[in-house]
């Protein structure tokens, strides 16, 4: 259970990438990647999880800031949320982005809040949060998925044991918009597909992403794919501030006259990866931008949804927003 | 009438103190020597303690002590634990470990080994009267707010008894009645039988329960975060287990307590008893996630009403069931006060109530701004628009229709109220709210988009008498104004405060209110809690007032010759009506009063004032006119305060998300004294009203009795995002006869009506549906639009 008093560990403040992968490939996972803290000060507050090191990126200005990068943007991981808001490249060409970090919890978390943790945080899955040895957690069970788990919050696609959902506002948008992620360790640079970035509980239960022990995410790359596209973003949470989402969208569009020539569709929250609709797009190649297509579409959505007991309602909900982003509203 | 002071705005003394961040709250103190402790809290929703090994902590350096049940004396069940070997929910306190450190003293926490046998348990109180399900407590399941604590199962056929959806009714732990109910809900056009669930929601105090202790010559010196001064001192200093005289309660400034620390709580007492034991001050902070564990939360409630109206929409039998969820330990009886809400708002010709009080292995209970009196309206208030639409009545007429008046009765003693202008209320929120063209909103449909608009009442007790007022007028003529209520943050410690200004003509200039600490001589004043301080504390600051004055004109009299009467004052002067040359001022009169001595400066005491205030006023005596007394001004009923809310939404049938457009908020609080912190009062009473209805609940996994609705993100009190951009407030300020200067109370209502107000233009958006319970989430929403069933069970509580 929560206990919000922080224990002891060895702080490292390294003031160059350089410096910073010698020392993760040095404390490899006794190294705890800090951005803002977030996400990171509950985990340490609460006792729930430990680490004798912390690396904080803070103080590297490298990972910091909004460049053009092949018709795109290349964004330092440690880039805030409110600057990628505000950001007249972002807001130019992806607007998309721009949107989601823009929602993400309140003005102070996103003053503060950087892309890379918004990336990289863990589930909210309360139960996990709490502390409770769940799968996720290296026990074997899953507390949420139970005859009276409260799981309002929880996956209906992907399950595998464990039935978190990705709760990044801006992974759906980076995904959507087929983003890469620029990763560097003492072994050199990788760069991996935002769609292979984010891992389900089949393939690592114990992890959101693919960041192995000594990996530090430094920037995120939108490719010029989708620049100036027709956008949609929403996002549904029970509060307007400070909330995770409880379904989300996010969509670009290639339309000629009225048909829609290409999209890309992620739904937030439903999975434990953004859930990419390939299939709904592949559906809507050719038809009208329309409600008509939004209502068909919505429908071939959520086909293959399996609900929890509180989260059933999650499948109009997906639907709907879905049909919203087709139609524009 | 006009007045100097009331009914004028002022800038009270603690607000630049907040602003600026000057303000000292309880655990922003620290002194010499000062160490730390932390919480040992459990991890079971109930279990027994077996063993306790606290040897390796111990011995760590730097750890100082440890505190058990062992070491306190706990009050008689099932009153809250200072600390337990029986925990009775997760969060429950176990023990305390002091430390030099905080982190050293989590870290000692760590080392300590626990013998844990867990007991049965359940977080919901309905299926726990079942006589195949577990109590909470192995002492007894039933009890709180002056119910006899006993052990009170329903039977099988009881259960079984009840159509499906419907709430079983088994014997009540106490009931009452008036009229002839069957014979009433027979010549009823219309009745209906709703069962319904009431959420429980946290407190969200923004201050946690941090508390710092230190003892000298005896003395015990405690810092705490409360709602009140004087009236925790006595029950406080029994948990320390010293007489009030030995304890210095410190409380200057309080960080939200919304009722929760209105009274003294266990958590104040455990440093002090700490820090006797370990000879050294003791810091005690509590954070956060442990006020969610170890805070409190309004009383839940599983329930059944059945309501007959006439055809003109008259409500006229009214039969009401409420099973309330305890928590762990004693709780407020929300479940009576429903009762008496349900007598008063709508006064029903015949009525019955049930209540049943129940244990849950759940978070403490205590009382939440308008407790039972706001659940009440927040179930009926809908319902009410129901029968109205059933019966073709206008939403506001069926209101005004029902709505009680001056002297209308309420409860089960049919005591009459001194005053009531909730007609009033209604129709000058109509009027500002434009109802008559609002309404025809209703159900309009802008793609997935649709209006809703709705009002909502809420009424609660206003006021108490029979406290003391004392204050003094300085060698220098200045006026000290001593205030034992405490201070919640409604600024009422001043408000009511300037009634003695008012009395004495002073400039507010010449006025200082002491307060706060208990060392500066402080009356014998009830907390602030109850929306009663402005009635209480106005009535006490009259009589010390008028004591001033009358001795202010004896000494002039004496000074001058001729009687009392013949005497004036105004202009900080006490001066003869016939030659208002002839007099002296207040610094004068003061100094005389010291010459004279005896009843003037405080040597003499009224015999029936309470002991804090004699010897408060000891204290002070030889030091100036001293004015005191008790409050025994004439008191006629039950003296009550009215709110409504009025609200429009835009609902969007496709997110199951709402926005709340505009909200006009009236009260009805007598003479408004402050009109700055009546328009803080309605506007954040609202904000706390929308929270209830549409987004805060506690969350229990039924499975573990491990809380989900531990953080301020997951307890989801309303953010600016959520709530009405534009409101508009007024009062309806007609004064009540009664009170000292008119005015009474009003804190509560004003959530339950804006609360009410939101539940029903949900319903109305979505063509009269009643969920018949709330908070109404979005899920809840989508899934009727869908046309889904609800994911939770009929009556299911402390569940999402």
């Amino acid at each position: 259970m929560p206990k919000d008093m922080m224990p002891h560990f060895d702080l490292y403040q390294p003031d160059s990438l350089d410096a910073a992968v010698d020392l993760a490939a040095r404390l490899g996972p006794d190294g705890w990647l800090l951005g803002a803290g977030q996400d990171s000060y509950d985990w340490f507050k609460n006792r729930t999880k430990r680490t004798p090191a912390v690396i904080e990126l803070a103080g590297i200005a490298a990972l910091k800031g909004v460049r053009e990068h092949e018709g795109g943007l290349e964004i330092g991981a440690l880039t805030t949320l409110t600057e990628i808001e505000n950001d007249p490249l972002v807001q130019a060409k992806f607007q998309l982005l721009a949107q989601a970090a823009g929602r993400v919890a309140s003005p102070q978390i996103r003053n503060a809040g950087t892309f890379g943790g918004n990336l990289c945080q863990d589930t909210r899955c309360w139960y996990y949060r709490y502390g409770v040895d769940c799968y996720r957690a290296g026990g074997n069970m899953c507390y949420a998925d139970t005859p009276e788990g409260q799981n309002r919050e929880h996956a209906i696609f992907g399950a595998s044991r464990c039935v978190a959902v990705q709760p990044s506002d801006t992974a759906n948008a980076v995904v959507a918009l087929e983003g890469s992620m620029v990763i560097r360790s003492a072994k050199g640079e990788r760069i991996v597909p935002a769609s292979e970035f984010f891992v389900g509980p089949a393939l690592n239960i114990k992890r959101m992403t693919v960041l192995e022990p000594g990996e530090i995410l430094v920037a995120v790359r939108i490719p010029a794919k989708w620049a100036g596209a027709t956008f949609y973003f929403e996002k549904v949470a029970d509060r307007a501030v400070w909330d995770f989402a409880l379904v989300s969208i996010a969509a670009a569009f290639r339309v000629d006259g009225e048909r829609i020539t290409e999209s890309s569709l992620v739904c937030g929250a439903v999975e434990c990866v953004p859930h990419r609709l390939k299939a709904v797009e592949a559906a809507i190649k050719g038809s009208p931008k329309n409600d008509e297509t939004g209502e068909r579409a919505g429908k071939l959505a959520v086909s293959g949804a399996t609900p929890l007991n509180f989260n059933h309602f999650k499948i109009p909900l997906m639907e709907n927003l879905v049909r919203r982003a087709i139609r524009g509203a | 009438m006009a007045y100097k002071h009331l009914g004028k705005d002022f800038l009270p003394h603690d607000v630049v103190a907040k602003v600026t961040g000057e303000a000292k709250y309880a655990e922003d103190f620290r002194v010499e020597g000062m160490v730390f402790a932390r919480l040992l809290n459990s991890p079971y929703p109930h279990a027994r303690v077996r063993k306790i090994d606290a040897s390796e902590a111990l011995k760590m350096p730097g750890v100082l002590g440890i505190l058990t049940a062992d070491d306190v004396k706990n009050p008689p069940a099932p009153e809250q634990a200072l600390l337990t070997n029986e925990p009775v929910y997760v969060g429950d306190p176990v023990l305390l470990v002091a430390a030099e450190s905080e982190t050293l003293a989590q870290d000692a926490i760590e080392q300590i080994k626990i013998d844990w046998e867990p007991l049965p348990f359940h977080v919901d109180a309905l299926q726990s009267l079942h006589p195949d399900r577990p109590n909470a407590r192995s002492d007894g399941n039933v009890g709180a707010g002056g119910v006899e604590f006993q052990t009170l199962k329903w039977t099988k056929e009881d259960f079984a008894a009840a159509e499906p959806g419907k709430m079983p009714m088994g014997k009540a732990a106490q009931e009452w009645a008036f009229g002839d109910l069957e014979a009433t809900f027979a010549k009823c056009k219309l009745v209906y039988d709703e069962s319904f669930v009431h959420g429980s929601n946290s407190h969200h105090s923004m201050e946690p329960r941090s508390a710092m202790a230190y003892w000298q010559n005896g003395k015990c010196f405690l810092h705490v975060s409360s709602q009140s001064q004087s009236f925790i001192v006595p029950a406080l200093a029994g948990m320390i287990g010293i007489p009030p005289t030995d304890l210095h309660v410190i409380a200057e400034f309080c960080g939200g307590g919304f009722g929760s620390k209105g009274g003294a709580y266990a958590l104040q007492a455990l440093p002090a008893l700490m820090s006797k034991k370990i000879g050294r001050p003791v810091m005690m902070r509590i954070s956060r996630a442990e006020e969610y564990f170890n805070g409190s939360a309004r009383n839940g409630f599983q329930g059944r009403v059945k309501l007959g109206f006439g055809e003109n929409g008259k409500l006229l039998a009214a039969d009401l069931y409420i099973v309330q969820e305890n928590g762990g330990y004693n709780s407020f009886p929300d479940f009576r006060n429903a009762a008496d809400a349900l007598s008063m708002v709508y006064q029903p010709e015949a009525m019955r109530w049930r209540g049943m009080p129940v244990h849950g292995n759940s978070i403490r209970r205590s009382a939440q701004r308008g407790p039972g009196y706001n659940q009440l309206v927040h179930i009926i208030e809908p319902l009410l628009d129901k029968a109205a639409r059933e019966l073709k009545v206008d939403r506001l007429a069926i209101r005004l229709l029902n709505a009680p008046e001056t002297r209308s009765p309420v409860g089960p003693k049919r005591t009459p109220v001194s005053s009531c202008y909730l007609k009033d209320a209604l129709s000058k929120g109509a009027a500002q709210f434009n109802w008559e063209e609002r309404k025809k909103l209703s159900g309009q449909r802008t793609g997935s988009k649709v209006i809703g608009v709705g009002m909502g009442q809420a009424y609660h007790p206003a006021g108490f008498n029979g406290f003391d007022g004392l204050l003094r007028i300085a060698p220098d003529g200045k006026l000290f104004i001593h205030s034992g209520v405490g201070n919640l943050g409604t600024f009422s410690h001043s408000s009511t405060s300037r009634v003695a200004a008012e009395v004495l003509k002073m400039d507010w200039e010449d006025c200082v209110v002491i307060r706060g600490d208990s060392r500066k001589h402080l009356p014998w004043n009830i907390g602030q809690f109850g929306s009663n301080t402005n009635y209480t504390m106005t009535r006490t600051n009259f009589v010390a007032a008028t004591d001033a004055v009358n001795k202010l004109k004896e000494i002039a009299a004496k000074q001058f010759g001729g009687s009392p009467e013949g005497y004036e004052i105004d202009g900080k002067r006490v001066f003869s009506k016939a030659s208002p040359g002839t007099g002296m001022t207040y610094a004068q009169a003061a100094q005389r009063a010291m010459q004279l001595g005896g009843k003037f400066d405080g040597h003499e005491l009224p015999e029936d004032i309470n002991p804090m205030t004699k010897a408060s006023a000891t204290a002070l005596a030889g030091t100036g006119l001293i004015g005191v007394a008790k409050d025994k001004l004439p008191l006629d009923g039950a003296i009550a305060a009215y709110a409504v809310g009025f609200v429009q939404i835009e609902l969007d049938l496709e997110t199951g998300k709402y926005r709340i457009l505009d909200y006009v908020g009236v009260a009805d609080c007598g003479t408004v004294i402050h009109p700055a912190g009546l328009e803080t009062q309605i506007k954040s009473g609202a904000i706390q009203g929308f929270g209830v209805a549409g987004l805060e609940r506690i969350v229990y996994d039924p499975q573990n009795g491990l809380p989900a609705s531990v953080g301020f993100y997951q307890a989801k009190p309303p953010t600016y995002g959520d709530i009405a951009r534009v409101m508009q407030v007024s009062g309806v300020d007609k004064p009540d006869p009664t009170g000292a200067l008119g005015t009474k109370g009003i804190g509560e209502p004003l959530l339950g009506c804006a609360a009410a107000s939101l539940l029903c233009a949900i319903s109305d958006a979505l063509g009269g549906h009643v969920f018949n319970r709330t908070p109404v989430m979005p899920d809840m929403i989508l899934n009727h639009a869908a046309g889904r069933a609800p994911s939770h069970r009929p009556l299911q509580a402390n569940c999402q």
